[in-house]
């Protein structure tokens, strides 16, 4: 196109649509509706979500305690190591358990690993094309081979890492109540500390790569309370009481004074606000909360990535998540040479003996904070179940940006505004399936901010 | 130069890891798509297409509108693969169907709890006809290169037709029985090498069970001589193998 037909096309007048049927490139079913009549005023502005309960707290009703995080595991392939964990924090603190301080250890290494995992897969797979301007991951192998295959390195580490650590990094086997079935060697945790080293240069590749992509991260700032996990003198993830930045913190134990979810009209799904409307989980919410906290690479990258706190661009999120992911490369190994210093302790799990009450357990998994709430009977067998799910404290957010961002591209092609609103929902690395684990039909009388839909 | 078959991803009711295994395949999906041309894999890419050779399909169907969105693939596909259990056997979706729907809808519903329309969770063969199967939860990736290889290649992929017993010794695991403990190897398809027991768990059968699988030296193993009760085994049992009339 000659670019003086592409300038008449930029400016073009006239009403225009976004209709966005299954969003592609995140995981789960999203859809986004924006409209906006002659004059640029904004008709419609919606992120939808198509229902699909798959049951998982009635499901869980009965259960014995040895079974919940297996099952819980199975809300979502990607963050199973994050459902586990906080599923095991549950349920440790319902029965009264304190875990070693060398399962503590481990957790933190598998958390790291999943951590890692799941941010190169979004950034890699499915944020780059959108960077690079391509629509898949599929023309960078010929385009990019090496930047891709060095992205790819960094992926199959992460999950190579899980498995020392874990057993795998979907649906892991060697965690339990009280602690780890199976423990990894001297050997082992030498071999991937070894390897974790000699990832650095591969990060400072990856850094580079983003840095200099040709579509740069669009500019866009809100006003966001930023929720997240905090303790004194670290970053975050595995422990801490809920923090934000409009806000005190609090144990998680009162998650519901600061999720507080609330029931939207015409919408099947719980919503979360605390000081504004909505609020923010994630990466960039972690970022934000705890950035002092980051090893020394980690904050060069941040630098290099032009990443500064306090940052109220969504579309950062993703670059967080490059950050955390060096973060979580030295962090492990740091903790590796710990245990390697104490030596691996052939311990068992800790006994257990049921007993009936309740249990809080709060941890950051990839995508934000993620809560899970377990009452047990005498016998150890769940009698009631309540997940809050870090996405679905982010569809109000998702719609509060939409609402705010849309206005500012009317001057732009129906496809630039559709690129636009997708890289926004992508830039959360939405887990739409986990958020739509739990359903709540009840009516409310609260004002809709996002409208589920029946899923076709 | 000929066309490179046209492979499609779909996902229903699941968790989407076993399409992550694709994925986790790393340099060799690389290679992989050297072979095949990925025409629709709604996670990772934004084109989409409905002309396609071979489509695998992730998840239980759960609701009306994933029986007509599964028999629509059937009709487009000259081959549909079953990808992990909750497709091949239900899986984990089916422990649903063993509580009254009155106590899970209300439960999840309150007050709406006719308004939304869900069936018995079951796996996409009691659908539509499917051409090959690739179990377990998650699947193995390397089974995942195996068995599409083997259909580019126009053969009937070989699945293992005996349990995961004779893996496991293979493996040099100590007997889950032996340590008290339960295990439903030995009436689990095999393919998987017994790997959950390696990793020091036991086996929840996420295979589905192997071809004439011994129920009732299963049931005299862990209630006679164990000592399980018919409960214990009954949650073991229904993790996976929900999708049944025996009486469970």
């Amino acid at each position: 196109m000659s670019a003086k037909a592409k300038a008449k096309k930029t400016k073009a007048a006239g009403p225009k649509k976004v209709n966005v049927h299954h969003l592609t490139r995140v995981e789960g079913h999203g859809n986004i509706i924006a409209e906006l009549d002659a004059k640029g005023k904004v008709e419609a502005c919606r992120w939808e979500v198509p229902e699909a309960p798959r049951f998982f707290e009635a499901m869980l009703l009965g259960k014995h305690f040895s079974d919940v995080h297996q099952i819980t595991s199975r809300i979502c392939g990607i963050c199973s190591i994050g459902h586990q964990l906080t599923s095991l924090q549950t349920t440790e603190d319902a029965m009264g358990v304190r875990p070693s301080s060398q399962t503590l250890a481990l957790r933190k290494l598998a958390l790291h690993a999943e951590n890692m995992q799941s941010h190169f897969l979004h950034v890699a797979y499915l944020v780059l094309p959108d960077l690079m301007g391509v629509g898949s991951v599929i023309p960078l192998a010929s385009t990019h081979k090496q930047e891709l295959l060095n992205l790819i390195a960094l992926h199959r580490l992460a999950n190579e890492f899980s498995a020392v650590i874990c057993g795998r990094t979907t649906h892991p086997q060697r965690m339990v109540p009280g602690g780890f079935v199976k423990l990894p060697t001297r050997e082992d945790l030498a071999v991937l500390r070894k390897k974790l080293a000699d990832a650095i240069p591969r990060l400072t590749k990856a850094v580079e790569l983003l840095a200099n992509v040709p579509h740069p991260i669009p500019d866009f700032k809100r006003p966001t309370e930023y929720v997240g996990l905090v303790a004194p003198g670290e970053y975050a993830m595995l422990h801490g009481h809920i923090g934000t930045n409009l806000d005190q913190p609090r144990p998680a134990s009162h998650y519901k004074d600061v999720t507080n979810e609330y029931m939207v009209r015409q919408s099947t799904a719980k919503w979360s606000r605390n000081k504004m409307s909505s609020l923010m989980v994630g990466a960039l919410a972690r970022f934000n909360l705890n950035h002092k906290h980051l090893t020394p690479v980690a904050k060069e990258s941040a630098k290099a990535l032009g990443l500064k706190a306090p940052c109220d661009n969504p579309y950062m999120v993703s670059i967080a998540q490059v950050v955390e992911c060096v973060h979580s490369v030295e962090d492990s190994m740091a903790v590796i040479d710990g245990l390697l210093d104490k030596g691996i302790k052939p311990e068992r799990p800790v006994e257990i003996t049921p007993r009936a009450g309740k249990g809080v357990g709060a941890v950051e998994v990839p995508r934000g904070l993620l809560i899970h709430a377990y009452e047990y009977d005498a016998q150890g067998r769940i009698v009631d179940a309540d997940c809050v799910i870090p996405t679905n404290q982010n569809h109000g957010n998702i719609q509060q940006d939409f609402e705010a961002l849309l206005p500012t591209l009317r001057e732009m092609t129906e496809d630039e505004i559709e690129l636009r609103l997708s890289m926004l929902v992508r830039a959360y690395d939405p887990c739409i399936s986990c958020s739509t684990h739990y359903i709540d039909m009840r009516s409310g009388e609260k004002p809709r901010m996002v409208r589920f839909v029946r899923k076709g | 130069m000929a066309n490179k078959p046209k492979i499609a991803f779909f996902d229903f009711a699941g968790c989407e890891g076993d399409q992550l295994q694709v994925a986790n395949l790393e340099e060799k999906l690389i290679e992989l798509l050297q072979h095949v041309d990925v025409v629709n894999f709604r996670e990772v890419m934004t084109e989409r297409s409905d002309d396609y050779d071979i489509a695998f399909v992730e998840g239980s169907i759960t609701t009306p509108a994933d029986v007509e969105r599964v028999r629509a693939i059937r009709e487009k596909a000259k081959l549909v693969v079953a990808l992990g259990a909750c497709a091949t056997i239900g899986g984990i979706n089916c422990m649903k169907n063993f509580m009254d729907e009155s106590v899970y809808r209300s439960h999840v519903y309150g007050d709406m709890a006719r308004a939304y329309p869900t069936i018995d969770a079951r796996p996409v063969k009691a659908v539509v006809k499917v051409d090959a199967e690739i179990h377990g939860c998650p699947i193995d990736k390397n089974e995942f290169l195996r068995v599409t290889k083997e259909l580019l290649l126009g053969k009937t992929p070989w699945l293992p037709d005996y349990p995961v017993c004779m893996e496991c010794k293979a493996a040099g695991n100590i007997c889950r029985y032996e340590l008290g403990r339960p295990c439903l190897g030995m009436i689990t398809r095999a393919g998987c090498g017994a790997v959950c027991v390696t990793e020091g768990a036991h086996c929840w059968g996420c295979r589905g069970m192997a071809p004439n699988a011994n129920l009732d030296a299963a049931k005299y193993v862990m209630i006679d001589r164990a000592g399980f009760s018919r409960r214990q085994v009954q949650d073991l049992m229904r993790l996976y193998n929900g999708y049944t009339s025996a009486p469970l």
